[in-house]
């Protein structure tokens, strides 16, 4: 289906990331969202109190992080899109319902407008710490997906893919933007509504006495019901047999956890979206994301101005991690180039999918500013030695 | 569920049987509170597709997933922001949070003094027990001063909350407090607030006879319901800080609160449409189909 018209800003804007990011939800067709003041995401809910009274839903500035994040679930099951934002410390209070939504598989979105931490850290500066936490960080086992922007346009297009997504497998989504490209403002082109792609809630069109919660009938993602609506259903967040009721069952346990981690592993390929250049004949490949990505371009400039074969390797998708892609990569170039603003996150996603077959070389930095491009630089040069 | 046979119980219907038996004690009190809610439900006359309940985690927390309405069982203390969300999203929702005192007090006490604050209208039924029963009897916000738990073994030397008294200095637009040996006026009030708008309160004193009364020696189910008769006393309309349970004195039942103020959603439209006029929408129902 395509865009809503009544929340899409057709025109072309100077926007900074975190109101693209926004306009984006907007766009998406949502039309709750629960946030708690954090440096250096607030502008996010800043723009959509402003805007939703216009557009026709609601805004709430909760209690804390943890009543945010449980709000926008509320607010799924009471029939709307619903999002919440933050940063560093305000996503470690909001793991509890990223797990509690990936269990209940309420689809919802997540912004993370990464500072440096840990705790406090630095609230106006950038990181990218938060990458292993977005996809660990709550208990158990579950899968989400994760997106990172490099720009306020993509900070636009990856919300409306986070909210399609969200949709389409059930999960939560997380946008992983950081303070660079938040506060960064450039040209964002927010296209006419027929143009936006939309995928519909999976409402459920059998009724109340054929229709089970978590019956995946085939396909890995179940329909969903809203409250109200007559199906007399229950959501819990205990493991939970097909009818949705608590069974504490090895059995029930297996099949559950399973399906909810096959869902998005068996759509991992899919999923991945990266951004390339130079990659066929390279002996080395910058692999980077978000506002590093930036910064890894003008080395990659630099070292080829001075003959090497190097390309790069955006990621837009970073969880699931496109291991497939790293993989076949790591079959052609001799190694890869990973710089990210925290001491080794990623860097250990592409080691482990390179296998062994190309080298992985971490340019670490602590947060608090990006790369000087020389240092992304040295790692190439040690890299082709 | 039919009831066409003869003898049948009229609260059969609002339960999933086929979740029975329950996982409370012999003794316990929360199951006469379900029953009362079902009742009250039966004469509110509501149309139960759009009645919801929210639960927390523990006992009181299992309350959700033995009705048979829409229900939801949240993570631990969070029934009411939550139940936040799910009002906001759909108005004509009747949202009831059904949990205990450390579920609504401790873990979740940020949330619903806010919840009240803001005049939300959740109808919120709070079973107290005195004690954390779900994890084998620890010390709660409620415990009696001396009494014994597992993690008070030397006796609570903690203060309680007088649970009324926070819900009517935070604002809630109704707040009684009844025992489960009640159960008529406990109906009544449930019935109350399930038509009452704004954020509304009842504290359910129950008995823990596996925990709290056994760690205490105060007997078993029957027992309480002996001292809830001789100790309470109903006194409506009573200033909610002379209500604090005490371990000797006597408690003090029935509506200390009922009174008018806008709710959440007046507050947001009234405000919106004074500063945006013909520009305010309101959202529609569902949002997404």
């Amino acid at each position: 289906m395509r865009a809503d018209p009544k929340g899409v800003l057709t025109g072309i804007h100077f926007l900074d990331g975190d109101h693209a990011a926004c306009e984006g939800a907007l766009a998406a067709g949502a039309r709750f969202a629960a946030g708690y003041p954090i440096t250096p995401s607030t502008e996010i809910v800043e723009r959509f109190s402003a805007r939703i009274p216009t557009v026709g839903g609601v805004f709430i500035q909760m209690e804390d992080e943890l009543a945010a994040s449980i709000a926008i679930l509320g607010a799924v099951w009471g029939g709307a899109k619903a999002f919440t934002v933050t940063s560093g410390p305000g996503f470690s209070l909001m793991m509890e319902h990223i797990g509690f939504a990936a269990m209940t598989e309420t689809p919802c979105v997540f912004m993370n407008v990464q500072r440096g931490g840990p705790s406090t850290g630095l609230p106006t500066l950038p990181a990218q710490a938060d990458m292993m936490q977005a996809r660990w960080g709550s208990h158990g086992d579950y899968a989400i997906i994760a997106l990172c922007p490099n720009s306020p346009q993509e900070c636009f297009d990856l919300a409306i893919r986070s909210f399609n997504l969200a949709e389409q497998y059930r999960v939560p989504v997380m946008l992983m933007m950081d303070e660079c490209v938040g506060h960064m403002t450039e040209k964002v082109v927010i296209p006419p509504a027929g143009e936006i792609d939309i995928y519909p809630r999976r409402h459920t069109t059998k009724p109340p006495a054929e229709y089970k919660p978590y019956a995946s009938d085939g396909d890995l993602v179940p329909e969903m019901v809203h409250a109200g609506e007559g199906y007399r259903f229950h959501i819990t967040g205990l493991t939970h047999d097909e009818r949705g009721y608590p069974s504490l069952t090895v059995g029930t346990q297996d099949r559950l956890v399973k399906r909810l981690s096959r869902k998005i592993a068996a759509a991992a390929d899919r999923l991945a979206c990266y951004e390339e250049d130079r990659v066929e004949d390279a002996d080395v490949i910058v692999v980077s994301y978000g506002i590093t990505s930036r910064v890894a371009q003008r080395a990659v400039e630099m070292a080829q101005n001075r003959g090497i074969k190097v390309g790069r390797c955006r990621l837009i998708t970073v969880w699931p991690f496109p291991e497939t892609r790293i993989r076949a990569l790591a079959a052609r170039a001799r190694a890869f180039v990973v710089p990210e603003l925290n001491l080794g996150q990623i860097s250990l996603e592409v080691e482990r999918s390179a296998a062994g077959r190309a080298r992985t070389i971490l340019v670490p930095h602590a947060g608090g500013g990006v790369h000087r491009p020389e240092d992304i630089l040295d790692a190439i040069l040690e890299a082709t030695r | 569920m039919n009831c066409d046979l003869e003898i049948c119980n009229p609260v059969e219907p609002f339960l999933r049987s086929e979740r029975m038996p329950h996982i409370w004690c012999p003794g316990c009190g929360i199951g006469t509170t379900v029953n009362c809610f079902a009742r009250a439900l039966v004469e509110s006359g509501l149309d139960l597709d759009r009645v919801v309940v929210v639960s927390g985690i523990g006992c009181t927390g299992r309350v959700a997933g033995y009705m048979a309405l829409d229900s939801f069982h949240t993570t631990h203390g969070r029934a009411i922001p939550f139940a936040t969300g799910l009002k906001l999203a759909n108005p004509e929702l009747t949202v009831v949070v059904y949990s205990g005192d450390g579920d609504l007090f401790a873990i979740g006490g940020n949330h619903i003094i806010h919840a009240a604050r803001r005049n939300i209208d959740l109808k919120v039924v709070c079973v107290n027990n005195l004690i954390y029963a779900m994890t084998g009897g620890q010390t709660a916000p409620t415990t009696p001063i001396g009494a014994l738990t597992t993690t008070t073994p030397y006796g609570c030397f903690e203060p309680s909350f007088n649970l009324p008294a926070l819900m009517d200095s935070a604002g809630a637009s109704y707040v009684a407090r009844w025992t489960a040996y009640h159960v008529r006026q406990l109906t009544r009030s449930m019935k109350e607030i399930l038509t009452k708008k704004g954020f509304s309160f009842i504290e359910v004193l129950s008995p823990c006879p596996t925990l709290y009364q056994r760690k205490n020696k105060l007997g078993d189910g029957l027992d309480a319901m002996k001292l809830y008769k001789e100790k309470s006393k109903t006194r409506h309309g009573t200033s909610t800080l002379e209500v604090p349970l005490t371990s000797e004195g006597e408690i003090v039942v029935g509506k200390f609160v009922d009174r008018e103020r806008p709710d959440y959603l007046d507050l947001m439209r009234g405000r919106l449409t004074e500063q945006l006029g013909e520009r305010y929408v309101e959202m529609e129902h569902p949002v997404c189909q």
